[in-house]
């Protein structure tokens, strides 16, 4: 076991494109030795650097996703993407569609596409885009560029891994404002007006720019605004290199990572501790008594989880 | 706590057939069936099914073939993946295709072929026997 581990790690080390494919995989699947062996892959990261791209459904994520990495290539970077699309929470099956809109990219050698469902992990997606970044860092890729649906929490939790975030937007959706708010408007460190060809393009950008001037945020960088034609190949250059511009802003750069590292630290941890936690009151048998109890009336979840987690302490 | 393995599929349209239908329905069938399914859309060359292959460590790749050339498509997919070191990636094919080039397919290392009618649960079926669930 230890021995294909150790293989697919220098596989990655060598750049073949099957063993990072490989190893994604059953570092996803959270195989026995995943930790070990992203303890390997962890010093050989840190070198890339990964942006997040969100905004709601039918914005032109992928196509835009697909024209900044082709930008990006011609530019000499080699990039990874990681697309992330829902799983059904019925089946567990998922429909990973991006690369619909990405079949241009598909043979640049440059470019490596990994698509990703979200299986449900309640938060675990986060840690397993985490491993699978570092993954495509170790293996040289210079830019990662990971794109959700910014619907639900977890995606935002995701695109909070990136070092910076775009939020996608387009015109025509009510007042522009509509399909960004909740959330989604704190973590954009840049805006795009998507298929700005369309009427109302400026609008909503006059919508954005009135929002961040209502921000109490008023040190540091104001997130510029772009607009773009994903399709017609417009604004894409001026967008490349507005996310390659490093952020003048050291000390907030620093503080973000800082609440990153710490995060990770926290969920890893929290993952840990109930994984070991679960499978000793498996185990022994002290859940399903506990399940038992409650069934009959003899107790109640809250006085079970209390008696559980002190009989935990004295063990 | 492993969690029991996903397996990936591929759904590619190779060649010049703009027949999408029966992808989609297989494409829906199987996300269903619990699998991870990775649709590429229409006109994809071999290079493109390929390379997506690779990259997204599929376990089978179902080429949806209707526009008569299942033959020469196949050939041609198999070839590249044996020119990639893939050849281990296990193909299977669906589509209209007569009985006598049923043969000629496997012979090619086509695990299996689907002809028109072929309920989904076939198919997921045969998916989950052939991959070994470790």
């Amino acid at each position: 076991m230890k021995n294909s581990w150790d293989k697919l790690i220098q596989g990655v080390r060598k750049k073949d494109i099957r063993a990072m494919a490989r190893l994604i995989t059953r570092v996803e699947n959270r195989e026995d030795g995943w930790k070990t062996a992203m303890t390997e892959i962890y010093p050989l990261t840190g070198k890339a650097r990964v942006f997040g791209i969100t905004g709601s459904p039918g914005a032109g994520k992928s196509t835009l996703t697909s024209e900044i990495a082709k930008e990006l290539a011609d530019r000499g970077h080699t990039v990874g993407i990681i697309a992330v699309d829902p799983s059904s929470p019925f089946s567990g099956g998922a429909l990973l569609g991006d690369r619909l809109r990405m079949q241009q990219i598909f043979t640049v050698k440059e470019i490596y596409i990994r698509s990703m469902a979200t299986r449900g992990m309640l938060g675990g997606l986060c840690q397993a885009a985490r491993d699978v970044i570092r993954i495509m860092d170790a293996f040289g890729k210079d830019v990662i560029l990971i794109e959700t649906v910014g619907v639900g929490q977890d995606e935002i939790e995701i695109v909070k891994t990136a070092d910076r975030v775009m939020v996608v937007c387009i015109p025509g959706m009510g007042d522009g404002i509509q399909a960004i708010k909740a959330g989604v408007m704190e973590i954009a460190d840049l805006y795009v007006i998507n298929k700005a060809d369309k009427p109302g393009a400026d609008e909503v950008e006059a919508d954005i720019q009135a929002m961040l001037s209502l921000s109490s945020d008023v040190e540091g960088d104001v997130p510029p605004v772009l607009q773009t034609s994903a399709l017609k190949k417009q604004g894409i250059q001026q967008l490349v290199s507005a996310l390659l511009e490093n952020p003048s802003d050291t000390q907030k750069q620093k503080v973000k990572e800082e609440i990153r590292i710490r995060e990770e630290i926290l969920s890893l941890m929290e993952r840990e501790v109930f994984r070991q936690v679960r499978s000793v009151w498996e185990n022994d048998g002290s859940l399903q008594d506990s399940v038992s109890q409650v069934m009959q009336k003899t107790s109640d979840p809250y006085t079970i989880v209390k008696q559980m987690l002190l009989n935990h302490k004295n063990r | 706590m492993n969690q029991k393995r996903k397996i990936r599929v591929l759904v590619a349209k190779p060649g010049l057939d703009g027949h999408e239908r029966g992808a989609h329905v297989v494409a829906y069938g199987l996300r269903d069936a619990g699998f991870e399914v990775i649709y590429t859309g229409l006109r994809q060359t071999t290079e493109q099914i390929v390379n997506a292959a690779i990259q997204e460590d599929v376990d089978v790749i179902g080429l949806s073939i209707l526009s008569g050339a299942h033959v020469s498509l196949t050939r041609k997919v198999m070839d590249e993946l044996k020119n990639q070191k893939a050849g281990d990636i296990m193909v299977i094919v669906g589509g209209i295709v007569p009985d006598e080039d049923i043969m000629e397919l496997k012979e090619m290392g086509v695990r299996e072929v689907f002809t028109a009618g072929t309920p989904i649960s076939a198919i997921s079926g045969f998916i989950e026997s052939a991959i070994p669930a470790d």
